[in-house]
């Protein structure tokens, strides 16, 4: 039963999160650093190029990378912030083995390893290979994402391995397969800069990423019209043109009236239709139904906007549509996603300069995480772990036999639930923290506490990993060589600048070793990162994902290359599609016919206000590294519910009240914001908090049919204000509850 | 002041209406040694009940720098660049006159240190030909430093402004403001 051994306080007081702060005169070393490292920052998939200023194997500050392209020295408060990490207390220094009643104990590495490998032997003989699953992160550069798949498959044996990318991209990533045969955003930034009309859909890139303003608002500079789609008034939506307030999880709805609208006026581009894609009739069918009228109603957005929305979209010569989580973190977040796509291939702005389409990746690697298999369903080079070819083929580059190649898993939320089932016994983990960032979050830490065995490899003592039996040290961003692919599609360089402190050992070096100690040490001979990535290379040639032509030298040469690149003399492929051979089956775009559905739970008289979550700009995801780091936690200390004045009103609730917010599955309390930059029959918290500040114990757990991704976007809510006013804000309560 | 490699020929260029909020440039303003972790830049929402808009305020670095004039002390100097310096530690008597003399709010007494502070335009970075930490960082735009012909560039519709107009009180700065294109001034309160 791995429960927390000992209070939680008890694990909080030794292991944080607790806060770090720099010294007042900064850190020793600034002015003369040993090195100054050139690299990313490790969060968002902007991943902003930053300097790293080393002193004695610390990281001592930061400057900012002027001469790199995409960022050119901008970053956002976590980027500033992000080398407080190194010197933070709260990293864990040496294996720890869980004892009960008395908390986390030091063990030796030996120990340690000895004991997972025991238990994954013990586990696997008692109950087969897949009882043992594993989860990854999408924070882990591209060689550890590739290496976690092989680990899995070919160490572990197990076809249970999946990744965090399942609760970020994965809707947007099998939208675009389905469209185009490939999941990459279609352009670089700078088309965006260039385009007549830009349009945002469910993305609050202002505060989720911070530096992709700068594009869009220089492409406002040079005439554009901005569109943004968003139930809230962001900082983004508040300098757009046109700001259409969806009400949540109506999104497909808008893009068919859009569509509608398109066909009615015939802003069409028939040639690109006719010669590069097919099923245009079949989208067509689907909206046929779908006018002003009927959007309005649907979508709560008034139909003047939707028609203005349309009229800008249609006749524009260039255009660039981006969207985020707002609409693929739904149980139709593909049809959202293709519905989206639908508007680019009806008006044939793709493959084309200043013309393009991206989804803007979440997480650091979430678009090289979501390549290199460690999905349950995908080998490396994005391809599919079902197809027989590609079976063969990287059973080949990895030297084993194709029979031995376990295949299809179960997803993340689906191993939570094997787990609950009492299917899979045994759980690895490595840079996850479901506890905090699954919906529905009260079935994770009971499957947590009903696995036989439980081991994390992590730097800090997540939520999660506080359920571990064994915790391995790992290591930060800055403490490994690898690469990255940014949400633009350009892999680049993230340079390591320290070791690793204490006993804490690299990621990938830990993941070696239990592959050695399973016995598998000969498909696993790695020298350095570089080795891995090479071997990555291979394996992803003739897939989609193919970055066989590129290698360190030529990312260090021309500060990032972007995929797909197959040979060493190819420049990389910054814009898609100017060939017009898509990577489907026929080499044609495909339309899709996106009919609207009802989200899946909607509001009734019991549950009557939409609830919706979404990031604040200060933390990041589940906050297992931004809550540790003391301005960022002081500038937005714990989730607020913001409510519209009128709402609120309508409730008897004041400013700064608690609220009772009440969901199908449970209930949580949150002070007021009431602000009328939101929706009146939306509220919104963000989710970025632990235990019971967690919004995702009440989100539900309703996943897409496609691509598995967890319905964090909309649920039905009831709010009981409580009559009294929630006491200053304060973090520590934050932690304590968890 | 000899070895300076300041560059004259780059400015400092504010656009409020850019701002998200983000607090990246108080953070990194708050790396500087020289401010023991304080911002000398302030963000906050205009007013969050009705919109998310921030407002940016750093200090101005005026023509005729009224804090230095209020100053009794002589403890707050312009430089040849134009530069209005934070207090000589030596010198302030932390007696607030700079504080309430300002016209945009901008110096600020620390308590704990009875000093008055405020921004040198990161004197020492901006010397040794670096930009300001707080312009280099800010994601959006709000915040720029470089020549008026790369602004130009890239804001056609924007004219950057550095007069100001206080009631009858008229103020020049070193610091613009981007207005839109035509504006010469900024008339800052009708008093
Ligand atoms: S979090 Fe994203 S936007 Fe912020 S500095 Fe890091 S990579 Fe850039
Ligand atoms: S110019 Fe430098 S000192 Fe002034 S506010 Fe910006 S970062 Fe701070
Ligand atoms: S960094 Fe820029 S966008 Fe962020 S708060 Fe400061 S001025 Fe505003």
């Amino acid at each position: 039963m791995a429960t927390v051994p000992v209070p939680v306080e008890e694990v909080i007081s030794r292991f944080g999160p607790s806060l770090n702060f720099p010294p007042a005169e900064g850190y020793p070393g600034r002015d003369e650093p040993d090195e100054v490292v050139k690299t990313h920052c490790c969060f968002c998939g902007m991943q902003c190029g930053i300097k790293l200023l080393v002193k004695d194997n610390k990281i001592v500050g930061f400057e900012p990378w002027e001469e790199f392209p995409f960022n050119e020295g901008r970053l956002c408060p976590k980027g500033v912030q992000r080398y407080l990490q190194n010197n933070h207390t709260d990293r864990l220094l040496e294996p720890l083995e869980r004892v009960e009643g008395k908390g986390f104990r030091p063990v030796a590495w030996d120990a340690a390893l000895d004991r997972v490998v025991s238990e994954i032997h013990r586990i696997q003989a008692r109950y087969g290979p897949d009882a043992f699953a594993m989860l990854s992160g999408v924070s882990l550069t591209n060689e550890k994402s590739y290496l976690a798949g092989k680990f899995a498959r070919v160490a572990l044996k197990t076809r249970n391995l999946d990744y965090n990318g399942r609760l970020c991209m994965v809707s947007a990533g099998a939208g675009n397969k389905k469209a185009f045969g490939l999941d990459r955003a279609s352009n670089n930034f700078e088309d965006l800069a260039h385009a007549e009309v830009v349009m945002v859909c469910g993305s609050n890139v202002s505060e989720t990423f911070p530096t992709l303003t700068h594009w869009i608002w220089q492409a406002r500079d040079n005439g554009a019209k901005l569109i943004v789609v968003d139930p809230r008034l962001t900082p983004i939506a508040r300098t757009a043109d046109l700001h259409l307030p969806i009400r949540p999880g109506r999104d497909s709805a808008l893009y068919g009236a859009i569509l509608h609208q398109l066909i009615k006026h015939d802003w069409l581009d028939h040639d690109f239709i006719a010669n590069h894609t097919t099923d245009f009739e079949k989208a067509k069918e689907a909206v046929v139904g779908y006018d002003l009228e009927w959007a309005e109603h649907t979508t709560g957005i008034p139909k003047e906007k939707i028609l203005k929305a349309a009229q800008w979209w249609g006749p524009a010569k260039t255009s660039f549509l981006l969207h985020a989580r707002g609409i693929e973190h739904h149980s139709k977040g593909v049809e959202n996603v293709l519905a989206c796509i639908n508007l680019v291939l009806a008006t044939g702005r793709i493959g084309k300069p200043y013309c393009g389409y991206a989804t803007i990746t979440g997480q650091g690697n979430g678009q090289g995480g979501r390549e290199h298999g460690h999905k349950c369903d995908q080998l490396p080079g994005n391809r599919d772990i079902e197809n027989p070819e590609h079976r063969k083929y990287i059973s080949s580059v990895w030297g084993i036999e194709e029979k031995d190649l376990p295949g299809k898993g179960l997803t993340a939320y689906e191993i939570i639930e094997a787990i609950n089932r009492g299917e899979i016994k045994g759980l690895l983990s490595i840079c996850f923290n479901p506890l905090v960032s699954l919906p529905n979050n009260s079935i994770v830490r009971e499957a947590l506490e009903k696995l036989e065995f439980y081991t994390v490899i992590d730097f800090f003592l997540s939520e999660t990993a506080r359920h571990a039996d064994i915790v391995l040290p790992g290591s930060l961003h800055e403490e490994e060589d690898g690469t990255v692919t940014t949400a633009e599609g350009r892999v680049v360089r993230i340079r390591k600048a320290v070791n690793p402190p204490g006993n804490a050992r690299t990621d990938t070096s830990i993941l070696l070793e239990i592959a050695r100690r399973l016995g598998a040490e000969k498909y696993f001979r790695f020298g350095s990162s570089e080795e891995i990535f090479n071997e990555l290379r291979v394996a992803s040639k003739g897939g989609t994902a193919d970055y066989n032509g590129i290698t360190y030298k030529k990312i260090e040469d021309n500060m990032g290359v972007f995929w797909p690149c197959p040979t060493e003399d190819h420049p990389g492929t910054p814009r898609l599609w100017e060939d017009r051979k898509f990577k489907t089956a026929d080499g044609k775009a495909h339309f899709h016919g996106v009919p609207y559905r009802e989200p899946s739970e909607v509001t009734d008289a019991e549950f009557p206000v939409i609830l919706t979550t979404g990031r604040v700009v200060s933390q990041y995801l589940s906050g297992s590294q931004t809550r540790r780091i003391g301005k960022l936690v002081q500038q937005y200390p714990e989730p607020l519910l913001e409510i519209h004045p009128k709402l609120a009103a309508r409730l008897g609730i004041q400013e700064r009240e608690l609220v009772r917010i009440v969901t199908r599955r449970g209930a949580a309390e949150f002070p007021a914001q009431l602000v009328e930059t939101i929706r009146e029959d939306t509220v919104f918290v963000p989710y970025h908090w632990p235990g019971k500040k967690s919004i995702n114990q009440l989100t539900s757990g309703h996943l897409d049919p496609i691509s598995k991704i967890p319905e964090f976007k909309v649920c039905a809510c009831r709010l009981e204000p409580l009559q009294r006013q929630a006491p200053p804000p304060g973090e520590t309560k934050a932690h304590a509850s968890a | 002041m000899n070895t300076t490699t300041f560059r004259t020929d780059q400015e400092f260029f504010l656009d409020p209406q850019r701002c998200i909020g983000c607090h990246a440039c108080e953070m990194a303003c708050a790396e500087c040694e020289t401010n023991g972790q304080l911002p000398m830049i302030h963000v906050d929402y205009v007013d969050r009940f009705f919109t998310t808009q921030t407002s940016v305020q750093i200090c101005m670095h005026c023509e005729d720098p009224v804090c230095a004039k209020a100053c009794p002390a002589d403890a707050i100097t312009k430089d040849e660049f134009g530069i209005v310096h934070t207090a000589n530690t030596a010198r302030c008597i932390a007696c607030s006159n700079c504080v309430n003399a300002c016209p945009f709010g901008v110096p600020k007494k620390i308590e704990p240190m009875d000093l008055m502070m405020k921004c040198n335009m990161c004197y020492d970075r901006t010397s040794a030909g670096k930009k300001p930490m707080c312009a280099t960082v800010c994601p959006s735009g709000a915040l720029f430093y470089g020549t008026r012909e790369e602004m130009g560039k890239r804001r056609p519709n924007s004219t950057p402004v550095n007069q100001f107009r206080f009631g009858k009180q008229s103020v020049k700065t070193k610091v613009n403001i981007m207005m839109p294109k035509g504006a010469t001034e900024l008339v800052v309160d009708e008093l």
